[in-house]
């Protein structure tokens, strides 16, 4: 999993089944200094109250498409949670 | 599986229900040298603490198996302290 700063949202009306109500933001995955990292991506929302700003981790590939309650739909990225806090520990 | 170093928490309060109650913890990867190489959210299964060299699996179906689950979107998880290793001898 990899943290991610929700930057956007998309709608889409038209969507491949299994999708209806699934809400898709537009994250941007962040180092674990949380400074941007790489291209944004799409992610489903599987937890339903991420929004944009707002701190989360997400995943990838298969498993995105195990965290939506329908299981097994087309989606690559998955929000899975909103974060709290991230303590680092150690700076290296 | 890969070698990292626990480096740090998340608290996530609302998160997919397999989170609830398992401490996710920010690890780096290291490399062969054993220098940071990107890093991972891993779901601890073992009690790793900051600091700690440890194995990560990063593979859904032994992640599941570990939380005795049979589907769930869980991948990495830390399975191992790791007390000693070498490379590129």
């Amino acid at each position: 999993m990899q943290l991610g700063r929700v930057v956007g949202t998309v709608v889409a009306t038209e969507k491949a089944d299994g999708l209806d109500g699934v809400r898709f933001l537009i994250v941007q995955p962040l180092d674990k200094e949380q400074r941007p990292s790489g291209r944004e991506v799409v992610a489903a929302d599987a937890v339903a109250m991420a929004g944009p700003g707002e701190l989360v981790y997400f995943v990838s590939s298969r498993e995105a498409a195990e965290a939506l309650p329908v299981r097994f739909v087309p989606v690559d990225h998955a929000i899975v949670g909103i974060v709290d806090h991230v303590h680092l520990a150690v700076d290296r | 599986m890969k070698v990292g170093r626990v480096v740090g928490t998340v608290v996530s309060t609302i998160c997919n229900e397999i989170f609830e109650g398992r401490r996710l913890l920010v690890c780096d990867l290291l490399d062969e040298n054993g220098e940071p190489e990107g890093y991972t959210i891993a779901v601890d299964a073992v009690g790793a603490g900051a600091g700690e060299e440890v194995l990560i699996v990063d593979e859904g179906n032994s992640a599941r198996q570990i939380v005795g689950r049979s589907w769930g979107a869980i991948r990495a998880v830390v399975v191992g302290v790791v007390d000693d290793w070498s490379a590129g001898e």
